[in-house]
């Protein structure tokens, strides 16, 4: 076994891809030079020709990337600011995403949008500590945001193979993870299938990326008092949503986390849908950004706006007690 | 080099396309109407007869002429515009997103200029890919103040793409007017990038082939972009809502002068009579067989109104449930 890291699985699914496909390509802002460290190598290993510096033209390199799939490539592009995506969201929502049904299904638009270190990152205040991952969601970009460094490679793998455009959030509450792995056993995994990371019989804890590891560590402190099954979807588009209902059919409780803005966020979708066809004994509770949050700078203001273990852990109470829709 | 009346048969087929198109949206027969190309033909026929049928293009909301100049059958392409299962898209894109991918025809798009990075990324891509295909990106002189053409032209001249830049300069931004709307000169904004740049009148549709010849062999060659800005002038409507809403922005002398130059006359002056008579006689034939396979093509199937979504088949839940 391996000790890997979430950074070092995302480098190494993007290496291993380059190796068995000449056709993936890496487009971004010093990605030669891997300000990030996640395309560290990548120049060295497959030259200038597959690993594009662009220059500060987000909206226009968004664009080269999808007309560049339209011609057989599968680029990723690296963005190094998760409102970077503000940015290019009409070539992402309105271009790459819509030529396939657009034509009829006369093409593809294999492209990978890849965010390291999204959501807040410490102290980069309010233009740079957005987590917009229910956004592409809403407009229908397949929506990947790995919690483990072991579905960090399997997700940004099977990304970067999908024939859809996919944006793969990577939150910076999870880039540093480490996780025992086995690297031979490092595999693709395939979008719209959830992951119960704890099994448990009273409440389901749906919880997204870096949230994950928060759920899991509430979930342990409440063991003696609450038995709390946490449930990664680990895609919100496709959402694995028969996971959820068989998580539900368990427990008939739930609670989510997610580091969306509270209204439109992925949050009150899994709580709307949990509403209308799964099974429920008590009302549902949200944790979530507040309504149309803007992270203040000052550390305290920051992790004010962001969902806290203390707010899951009270909401996990809440909903354990609470009774009887039956 | 096609010869005059070669040019000539394009521009007329693009003419009486359009007129035939117009006809439908009145009768009700095109769905949410058009954007005519009607008087810019000798820009689509111009560039399209300097490239091959591997070569590719990106067209705009006002695009049925570039769809036909690169080849596209009339037949299907009416048939989308008139949303039938028969249409090049299968009705799924309609008037504004035309595509025909086995022709290059990267689609239509209905962003002003969207589409001049997407055309760059498929000219670097199919030079990577180790061809000397070419891609021209058409757009208005509304585009010229889009950001996002300003970076495409900076990357283009980086990576000297195989891409040519065609600017229809019609005069009009759907009711502004370009001296209202861009500072400078078109040419002068791809010359700041180092791009070689032509005024040519496009009107005439072989002085348009003589400059995009000229263009594509630079870009074929390795020598990078080139723009062309091709002054023209838009005959009908922005749209055909105008047809009915008649907002005032051109004076009725203006459209006449804008007029008195048409590229349907100029060509047709270069072709023996007898061969134009031809020529329009093959295109009425064609023309009113396109229309009845148009109009006697099934409608899409509305449970099919999901598919293509995504390209791998993907499915999604229904709007209802």
């Amino acid at each position: 076994m391996t000790i890997l890291s979430y950074l070092k699985a995302l480098n190494r699914a993007i290496t291993d891809e380059m190796d068995r496909d000449p056709a993936v390509c890496v487009f971004g802002e010093d990605v030669r030079a891997a300000v990030t460290n996640v395309t560290a190598g990548l120049v060295k290993r497959f030259g200038p020709e597959r690993v594009l510096d662009m220059p500060i033209s987000e909206q226009a390199f968004t664009g080269v990337a999808t007309g560049a799939a339209l011609a057989g490539q599968r680029p990723l592009i690296e963005y190094q600011i998760p409102a970077l995506l503000f940015l290019a969201f009409e070539q992402i929502a309105n271009q790459a995403h819509k030529f396939s049904l657009m034509t009829g299904g006369q093409t593809r638009v294999p492209v990978t949008y890849l965010v390291p270190s999204s959501g807040s990152r410490d102290g980069w205040a309010g233009q740079h500590s957005d987590h917009p991952y229910s956004l592409f969601a809403h407009v229908g970009v397949k929506t990947a945001v790995p919690a483990t460094p072991a579905d960090a490679y399997g997700l940004l793998v099977t990304a970067l193979r999908d024939d859809d455009p996919v944006v793969v959030f990577a939150p910076a509450g999870a880039m540093g993870r480490r996780e025992d792995v086995d690297l031979t056993a490092l595999a693709p995994v395939p979008l719209g299938v959830g992951r119960v990371h704890r099994p448990g019989s009273e409440v389901t804890v749906v919880a997204v990326g870096h949230l994950v590891h928060d759920a899991l560590a509430v979930a342990e402190e409440l063991s003696d008092s609450i038995s709390v099954e946490v449930f990664d979807p680990r895609t919100l588009h496709p959402f694995d949503w028969q996971g959820l209902s068989d998580s539900l059919d368990r427990t008939g409780r739930l609670v989510v986390v997610d580091d969306s803005n509270r209204s439109c966020g992925i949050g009150g979708e899994i709580l709307a849908t949990a509403a209308e066809q799964m099974h429920l004994i008590a009302p549902p509770k949200r944790i979530t950004r507040p309504d149309g949050a803007v992270l203040p700078f000052a550390e305290e203001l920051d992790r004010a706006l962001q969902p806290s273990r203390d707010q899951l852990r009270t909401a996990i109470q809440t909903v354990a007690k609470a009774g009887g829709f039956r | 080099m096609p010869d005059s009346a070669a040019l000539y048969r394009t521009v007329r087929l693009i003419r009486r396309f359009e007129e035939r198109a117009v006809e439908l949206v009145r009768a009700k027969q095109i769905f949410g109407g058009i954007h005519p190309y009607t008087g810019q033909e000798a820009i689509a026929a111009g560039t399209c007869a300097a490239l091959r049928r591997d070569d590719l293009i990106t067209s705009t909301h006002r695009g049925h002429g570039h769809v036909l100049a690169k080849g596209a059958d009339p037949a299907r392409m009416l048939a989308e515009l008139a949303g039938r299962a028969t249409g090049l898209n299968r009705g799924r894109g309609g008037s504004m997103h035309a595509a025909d991918f086995g022709l290059g025809v990267l689609g239509a798009n209905a962003i002003v200029g969207a589409a001049a990075p997407i055309a760059t990324g498929a000219a670097w891509a199919a030079r990577r890919a180790g061809s000397d295909r070419v891609a021209v990106t058409y757009f208005g002189d509304g585009a010229v103040s889009q950001g996002v053409v300003l970076e495409a032209f900076n990357l283009a001249a980086l990576w000297r793409a195989p891409v040519i830049f065609v600017c229809e300069n019609n005069g009009w931004a759907t009711t502004t007017r370009t001296a209202d709307a861009v500072a400078g000169t078109i040419t002068g904004r791809a010359e700041a990038f180092g791009i070689p740049a032509a005024r040519v009148d496009g009107m005439d549709p072989e002085a348009v082939l003589a400059a995009a010849a000229e263009a594509v062999a630079r870009a074929r060659a390795g020598a990078g972009p080139t723009l062309l800005e091709c002054l023209t002038y838009r005959f009908d409507a922005h749209h055909t809502w105008e047809h009915t809403a008649r907002p005032r922005y051109r004076t009725p002398e203006e459209v006449e002068a804008g007029r008195a130059r048409d590229p349907l006359v100029i060509q047709g002056a270069r072709v023996p009579e007898a061969e134009r008579e031809r020529i329009d006689a093959d295109i009425e034939d064609l023309l009113a067989d396109a229309v009845r396979f148009a109009l006697e093509s099934p409608l899409p199937d509305p449970a099919t109104a999901l598919d293509h979504l995504y390209a791998d088949g993907t499915r999604v839940r229904a709007g209802a449930a």
